[in-house]
């Protein structure tokens, strides 16, 4: 199983942390069981589940530092990884940059398990490929799709007894839908920490209306144009500038949040006043493990006030050379926003596009954090408050940061997965005006 | 595909204990150099052959494989991390029932493998049920007992930590004393020693080397607020150390004046000039957009080559297999038939898994099928996609490609990417009688950005140096460059290789595909290519 009891993990920590005979050492006992089934062409391709347990062992000798890690829990491999972790500190250079261990910390439980999640069956797999496949052959349609589900655990222990132990759950969704001449696709993601909200067969419907109302797309000429990004389409953008929500970076001048002549731009009006952004490890629906990497206590803080700068991610050493408190990193982002569906925001837009989802993003210039990327998988043509066609894909140049500047209106967020990022993210559709198209794409 | 895998490597160096599973378990130094013993790695693999014919599988492969990786990261002055990794284990993959089945096990007893054996059988049996047609093999005659080893002349893995740490503080020295303010450099080191055996009756043992020296080097005015990066203009090569000697042999010296790397890396003259480079963006007059004649060095094309061809010419994603993550492909199968002119008579590209110094090279792919050269395109017209053997009857041929690989043991091994090289031009032509013949246009020195829609026509590609052409001759460098493409069109504008004398290699260690995600590591090599009229778009923006 990849889940240890609470007892079960403090004693194999509390051995561990017992043998090392250096300055100082940190025990992180993390596993998961996780599951996955995968489809294409109306057909299961493969399934699978993976256990995995790793204890990852850090010691110090004054500012040298060794990592080892092993997924063996008897007396003789306990030994030998806080050994092995001990070799490499001693051949490590200093680091000048070194930070002792975080003194014991007082953990507030999140709620980041759920027994539905944690007991999905192969069965249930099979059932949710079962019911995409089926949905889409009974309308001549092509179903691609992938569900993985993970419930795991993290404990931890340093030499100083910040101790901490948690499960967690979660599964994410993906379905692209294909018209059989495939001139149409649509897809649909979902993404939940407590199984019991997720029901396949009313999501696939999503994806195949999409994928039949996107076959006999226009081309409209590249520019600028109000869009309505769904949530998925929107994190995309979003989680790749987060990334850069460092202070260090910002202080040191070679970020988009470094201030002209010297310093961060901590507090000053970044973003459109109606912008706001935090984080929260108890966040209902998006909750996440209540420490950091560094086994630092997660609270809810501010990120973006009325658009305004209200925090930025200092390291601990960072923290401790500019005279900050250390703060634990942030595990989620909550994007606040309205009550307004994605539909409701289609209504009042007099001429716009609606983009399902954005792929393939990457950064064109960090100095700006100018973004290219493309639409897929339903992108329309709105006007008069109605979809009126599908249009051809667009490829996009535009930054988060100038888009943030040009929001028209907020709907109501929604808990996303992007492609390529880990954060646990809530999001609004957002209606944007003046975003960039800068060619015509012709895949669908 | 290419994950942020190097960004997520360069903050490691915080957390220490977050490390992505992808890396294995850190081990100590000194058993990098060791090996797990081929009789022993025999006896499992018969063991888990016999148990799965035993349940009833008609086909078993077995890979015993352990993989190694060391990382040592630093920035500046300080050493930020050093690990080594192993990920030791079995992947077992079975035909029954007509079905594929798949398990591994990281226990590395007989009775272990022939447990997940059994387990493997048993999945195959419950896909068949509502498998529609049976797998269909591609034949491969067995090879009996062979061993093949990555032709390194040093071992990576055995150079000392101090040797490495050294060389990387000079580098650091070197961009720092020329003018940088931040460098952060890498070296990323990777040894899979992989066993592959098959009821077909072959037992292949191969130890494969890679090697990635990395950098970053940042300039920053902070009077106006700007910044610009250089990164390596080496390439990941599968070679030993000695990539690192910094011969003068590897060393060309283009028009340009910028100095690029072959089968040799001087990763401290590259620092410093590096650092010369990133002021110099700084400064650097902003391109004005439109139409230009692009002159792409090997540096830059093994990225436009890597997603404009390689990807879509994988014949799962031509198929649709990988619709719902890596995408599909407008090269579709009626392409194929009719051999369309996906480049002009210039461009002849060929995929293969045995070119030496390159990621992909091996004698055996991961299913046991001897590795060989095959073309894609010839004389602009495609005529092949890259296939493993479940699929080699779907576009009619007889054998496999030999290009299916998985990245662990406990991955399943599926179709990737071989490395897919643009052939240099049959007539003798050097770069500078290249550049004599163009008007305007642009020269681009390494690979920036890069994005390509799901079925990989409209692509965007940056760089990392930036050189004007007027009247046959670099002028001056510039900045904000990047070119928007739509595939066909752009291979069709191809004017001109330059000779074998300028052939170079470039490549990732980061391919991603399949879910759950795999990585793979490929190279692309080319000669400088000549593109004509081009679409050149300005990237500068201002957040006011």
């Amino acid at each position: 199983m990849g889940i240890m009891t609470e007892s079960q993990a403090k004693a194999i920590l509390t051995k561990v942390v017992g043998l090392s005979k250096a300055d100082q050492c940190t025990a992180q006992l993390g596993g998961s069981t996780r599951g996955n089934i995968r489809f294409a062409l109306n057909n299961v391709s493969t399934s699978g589940v993976l256990d995995n347990i790793e204890l990852a062992v850090q010691v110090a000798f004054g500012k040298r530092v060794g990592t080892a890690t092993i997924n063996q829990f008897d007396d003789a491999s306990l030994e030998r990884v806080v050994r092995r972790a001990e070799e490499l500190a001693r051949l490590a250079p200093e680091n000048p940059e070194f930070m002792p261990v975080v003194d014991k910390q007082t953990f507030t439980a999140t709620p980041t398990f759920s027994t539905g999640t944690a007991g999905i069956t192969p069965e249930y797999r099979a059932k949710v490929a079962a019911e995409s496949i089926d949905a889409c052959k009974g309308a001549n349609l092509v179903a691609a799709g992938y569900l993985e589900d993970e419930a795991g655990f993290v404990a931890f222990l340093n030499s100083r007894g910040n101790y901490g132990y948690q499960t967690a759950t979660s599964t994410d969704y993906t379905c692209t839908v294909r018209t059989a001449d495939g001139r149409g696709s649509g897809w649909v993601g979902h993404n939940v920490q407590d199984i019991a909200q997720f029901n396949a067969a009313e999501d696939v419907r999503v994806a195949m209306r999409k994928a039949s109302a996107s076959a006999e797309a226009k081309a409209l000429e590249p520019g600028k144009y109000t869009v309505i990004l769904e949530p998925a389409a929107a994190a995309g953008l979003i989680s790749f500038m987060m990334f850069f929500f460092d202070a260090r970076s910002a202080d040191e001048g070679r970020s988009f949040l470094s201030k002209k002549g010297g310093g961060n731009k901590l507090g000053e009006q970044v973003y459109g006043p109606q912008v706001n952004m935090f984080t929260d490890p108890a966040y209902p629906g998006a909750a996440v493990y209540p420490w950091d990497d560094d086994g630092l206590p997660r609270q809810r803080m501010p990120i973006i006030e009325n658009g305004k700068v209200a925090n930025l991610n200092y390291s601990r050493y960072w923290a401790q050379k500019q005279g900050r408190p250390a703060m634990a990193r942030p595990g989620n982002i909550i994007m606040t926003g309205g009550t307004k569906s994605t539909a409701d925001l289609v209504r009042t837009t007099e001429r716009g596009i609606l983009v399902t989802r954005t792929w393939y993003i990457r950064m064109v210039d960090p100095q700006t954090v100018l973004l290219t990327g493309l639409t897929r998988d339903g992108t329309f043509y709105i006007e008069n408050g109605q979809i009126r066609y599908p249009i051809k894909n667009f490829r996009f140049n535009e930054s988060p940061v100038i888009m943030l500047n040009n929001v028209e209106e907020f709907g109501k967020p929604v808990r996303v997965k992007s492609d390529e990022a880990d954060t646990t993210m809530v999001i609004p559709p957002m209606k944007i005006r003046d975003f960039t198209f800068t060619s015509l794409s012709d895949a669908v | 595909m290419h994950r942020r895998d190097f960004l997520a490597l360069s903050s490691m160096g915080v957390g220490g204990l977050a490390l992505p599973s992808i890396f294995g378990k850190a081990i100590a130094a000194e058993e990098l150099g060791s090996a797990l013993d081929v009789g022993f790695k025999k006896g499992l693999a018969d063991a888990a052959m016999n148990a799965a014919t035993a349940a009833g599988a008609s086909y078993c492969d077995v890979r015993v494989g352990r993989y190694l990786r060391q990382f040592v990261i630093t920035r500046e002055r300080n050493v930020q991390n050093i690990v080594n990794t192993e990920s030791t284990g079995v992947g077992i993959r079975v035909i029954a029932g007509g079905a594929w089945g798949f398990a591994a096990t990281n226990e590395l007893t007989k009775d272990a493998v022939a447990r997940a054996a059994g387990q493997a059988v048993a999945i195959a049996k419950a896909n068949a049920v509502r498998q529609t047609a049976p797998v269909q093999l591609a034949p491969v005659k067995g090879v009996g007992e062979v061993a093949w080893r990555t032709p390194i002349v040093k071992n990576s893995m055995q150079v000392p930590i101090k040797e490495k740490v050294d060389l990387l503080m000079s580098v650091n020295d070197a961009a720092l004393g020329a003018g940088a303010d931040f460098i952060q450099s890498i070296l990323f080191l990777v040894n899979e020693q992989k066993y592959f055996a098959s009821t077909d009756g072959s037992y292949i043992d191969q130890d494969v080397h890679r090697i990635w020296p990395r950098m970053s080097v940042t300039a920053v005015d902070k009077a106006s607020g700007k910044f610009r990066t250089r990164d390596e203009l080496a390439a990941p090569m599968g070679m030993g150390y000695e990539y690192m000697d910094g011969a003068a042999s590897g060393k060309t010296v283009l028009p340009c004046g910028v100095t690029v790397f072959g089968k040799s890396y001087d990763m401290i003259a590259d620092a410093a000039a590096a650092a010369r480079h990133a002021r110099a963006k700084l400064t650097a007059p902003s391109v004005k957009p439109g139409k230009y004649d692009l002159v792409l060095d090997p540096s830059h094309t093994w990225l436009t080559i890597h997603e404009s061809v390689g990807h879509p010419l994988e014949l799962d994603r031509v198929l649709g297999y990988e619709a719902n993550y890596a995408g599909t492909s407008f090269a579709t199968m009626d392409k194929l038939q009719s051999r369309f002119q996906y480049g002009s008579d210039k461009v002849n590209i060929v995929a293969d898994k045995v070119q030496p110094g390159s990621l992909g090279a091996v004698a055996y792919d991961d299913e046991g099928v001897k590795t060989k050269q095959w073309d894609l395109i010839r004389d602009g017209k495609l005529i092949g996609y890259q296939a493993i053997r479940d699929q080699a009857h779907i576009e009619g041929k007889t054998e496999s490609d030999g290009c299916c690989y998985a990245d662990s043991w406990s991955n399943v091994q599926f179709q990737r990417m071989a490395n897919v090289s643009l052939q240099p031009g049959k007539t003798p032509m050097s770069v500078a009688d290249m550049i004599g013949g163009v008007e305007n246009g642009i020269y681009i020195i390494g690979d920036g950005s890069f994005s390509i829609d799901q079925q990989r026509y409209n692509a965007q590609f940056g760089g990392q140096l930036f050189f004007e052409i007027k009247n046959g001759k670099v002028t001056q460098q510039i900045e904000d460059v990047a070119y928007q493409i739509r595939t066909p069109e752009f291979w069709n504008a191809c004017a001109g290789v330059c000779d074998e004398r300028d052939y170079r290699l470039g490549g990732s260690f980061f391919d991603g595909k399949g879910q759950p995600s795999q990585v793979s590591a490929v190279s692309h090599g080319s000669s400088t290519a000549r593109f004509n009229g081009i679409n050149v778009i300005n990237t500068a923006r201002t957040l006011g």
